[in-house]
């Protein structure tokens, strides 16, 4: 290993030591703010113990939101799936100039400002029955906003794979529409599929600019709780909920990846 | 091979086929064709020739303008799409299915057709053993070479007894030896099936080898349709002659009868005035100065093997090319005597 050493020069010494202070940057914070969330007294320190009495009372204040987060996000999910795999697929076996606008037009909420959406949502159905005060309304928030990560990703793959062709050879096989659509076209999607959902349900459960001014008192998601409480409670609750927040949403993470690599061709 | 892979041969017929693209483009000019029943007929032609469309009408992945009809047998099937038609289709690409083994890819047209599980697998074992595939039938297809993926294209099309194939540039994804070998394969299977075929390329090497006959097209239309001796020996017109292997033009001039062809005279029935004459490099012989028609300079000696192709500058007009059987052992400088044989060439208009 001598020679390999040698090449070890100073660079890579230094582009090592700058990797790892980005990476602290970034998760230094995140750290520093769990582990208050654990201490007992936040401005005496870690000498005042740790404890596990913020998650709890984290956990009997807004179970709720967590909850309904996790609803919201599933449902999210399944919306995003309904609509997006089909309008991915329409995008991709149209290559034409108005595909392309509507490609453009798709993307526009992940511009716009939440705050602009969700008031444009609110001017257009605030008054619509009971939508206003149902979780539905921050459901359509949601799906506005994720929906474009959905259609990109998907069709990525599909323009990566010859579609076309590959439903040309299933149709010469004699499969109809919906046969191709199930047995060849899906399946060979299901990585852009996979990476689509996690998109979307990692920013569904973490979303706050649309859901803040969507929410009711009752239909209160995770982040606006955790707004709530940095705002108005001790700050050993916030930082607790943050930990219940990476909680629910590393392992959920770790599932859908193993998903996608398990998707792919062994070689 | 067992009798149940002895196909139907159906004879396909199209009337008045056209393609107008939208925009304008004219892809192909109306085409009246026969096929028959049994034969395999080759589509040749540069691209952007008209080939592909005229074999996606019969498919049925395209529709042919207004008018246009296309027949299988008796049978009209314009109006029917592709699913319906009962091809079997092999494409450039493959177009196997990535997320099926081999087994599954061949086996989906019978599972479409609601074949009982028995029969399915009885059936995608024989074919996947006729094509030389039986010990990669649990494999990916990401785990097959390009001409095993055609082998595995090819036993998919033919499995579920189409009525005709259509094979769209099926070896131009692979390497020449591939190829060679992949070509031969296609033929014994071709004849033995007895199924009507229809074959699409640009390489008039597959053509000639692969073809019963050979339709000829350039800018959408037909150029020529004709057996591969036909279309290389008697070429309707210049583009099919330049097209087809390789053609030496010579200019002469035709006065009562006789044509006057470098310093030789040659007997000629042919209208007066100058001609512009076809001949191939097989059909220029040596010759000494004595019974030479044509002198000129060796400008390049190839030796090619079995035979030496010579490029030699005449006095006047462009270089021509002559095979030469046998060890000539000529050189570049050298002087040589070229002789032609009227019955051998030919005057295009």
């Amino acid at each position: 290993m001598r020679d390999l050493s040698h090449r070890r020069g100073w660079g890579f010494w230094l582009q090592l030591g700058f990797t790892l202070l980005v990476c602290a940057l970034l998760t230094v914070p995140m750290a520093m703010s769990m582990l208050a969330g654990l201490t007992a007294n936040y401005f005496v320190g870690l000498k005042s113990g740790l404890t596990l009495h913020w998650v709890e009372e984290v956990w009997r204040v807004y179970s709720g939101t967590i909850l309904l987060s996790l609803q919201i996000a599933v449902a999210c999910l399944a919306s995003t799936l309904l609509l997006g795999v089909p309008a991915a697929y329409a995008l991709a076996r149209r290559p034409g100039r108005v595909a392309r606008l509507v490609e453009e037009l798709l993307m526009m909420p992940v511009a716009i400002p939440g705050l602009a959406t969700a008031l444009a949502l609110i001017v257009t159905y605030g008054g619509v029955g009971d939508l206003r005060s149902s979780w539905l309304f921050i459901l359509i928030g949601h799906v506005l906003f994720t929906l474009p990560f959905m259609v990109r990703a998907v069709l990525a793959v599909m323009g990566a794979i010859d579609l076309t062709t590959l439903e040309e050879g299933a149709a010469s096989l004699g499969a109809g529409f919906l046969r191709r659509f199930a047995t060849v076209v899906l399946p060979n999607c299901r990585s852009g599929i996979l990476a689509g959902s996690l998109m979307v349900l990692t920013l569904s459960v973490g979303e706050f600019n649309l859901t803040w001014l969507l929410h009711t008192p009752l239909t209160k998601t995770l982040p606006v709780g955790l707004a709530d409480s940095y705002a108005s409670l001790r700050i050993e609750i916030g930082s607790a909920y943050t930990l219940v927040f990476f909680l629910m949403i590393v392992p959920s993470l770790i599932l859908m990846q193993g998903l996608a690599k398990r998707g792919r061709p062994s070689v | 091979m067992p009798d149940s892979f002895h196909l139907d041969a159906v004879p396909i017929r199209l009337e008045r086929c056209g393609k107008t693209f939208a925009g304008g483009a004219r892809a192909l000019e109306p085409l009246d064709l026969t096929i028959r029943g049994g034969e395999t007929v080759v589509f040749l032609g540069p691209s952007g020739c008209g080939k592909t469309t005229t074999l996606r009408i019969i498919a049925g992945l395209e529709s042919p303008d207004p008018g246009g009809r296309v027949l299988f047998g008796e049978e009209d099937v314009t109006a029917l799409p592709i699913e319906r038609r009962n091809v079997g289709m092999v494409f450039q690409s493959y177009a196997l299915f990535p997320n099926m083994t081999v087994a599954e890819n061949v086996a989906y047209g019978l599972k479409v057709r609601k074949l009982p599980r028995a029969d399915r697998a009885r059936r995608v074992e024989e074919m996947l053993d006729l094509m030389h595939l039986g010990e990669f039938a649990g494999r990916r297809i990401d785990q097959l070479s390009g001409g095993q993926r055609q082998r595995v294209a090819l036993a998919r099309a033919l499995v579920v007894r189409p009525r005709v194939l259509l094979l769209d540039e099926p070896l131009t994804a692979l390497d020449a030896k591939l190829r060679d070998s992949l070509r031969l394969e296609i033929d014994r299977l071709l004849r033995s099936l007895g199924i009507t075929a229809v074959y699409v390329t640009h390489d008039q090497g597959e053509a000639m080898a692969l073809g019963d006959r050979i339709v000829v097209m350039a800018k959408g239309r037909v150029a020529q349709v004709g057996t591969p001796r036909e279309i290389y020996y008697q070429p309707a017109d210049g583009f099919v002659a330049d097209f087809i292997g390789t053609m030496n033009r010579l200019g002469g001039t035709v006065r009562g009868g006789t044509l006057s062809i470098g310093t030789a005279s040659l007997p000629w029935s042919g209208a007066d005035g100058a001609v512009e004459l076809l001949v191939r490099p097989e059909d220029l012989a040596l010759a000494g100065e004595a019974d030479g028609h044509l002198g000129g300079t060796v400008a390049a000696a190839v030796f090619l093997g079995d035979r030496t192709r010579l490029l030699v500058e005449p006095a006047d007009g462009p270089a021509l090319t002559v095979d030469t059987l046998g060890r000539s052992g000529l050189e570049r400088g050298d002087r040589v005597w070229l002789r032609v044989d009227p019955a051998r060439m030919l005057a295009v208009p």
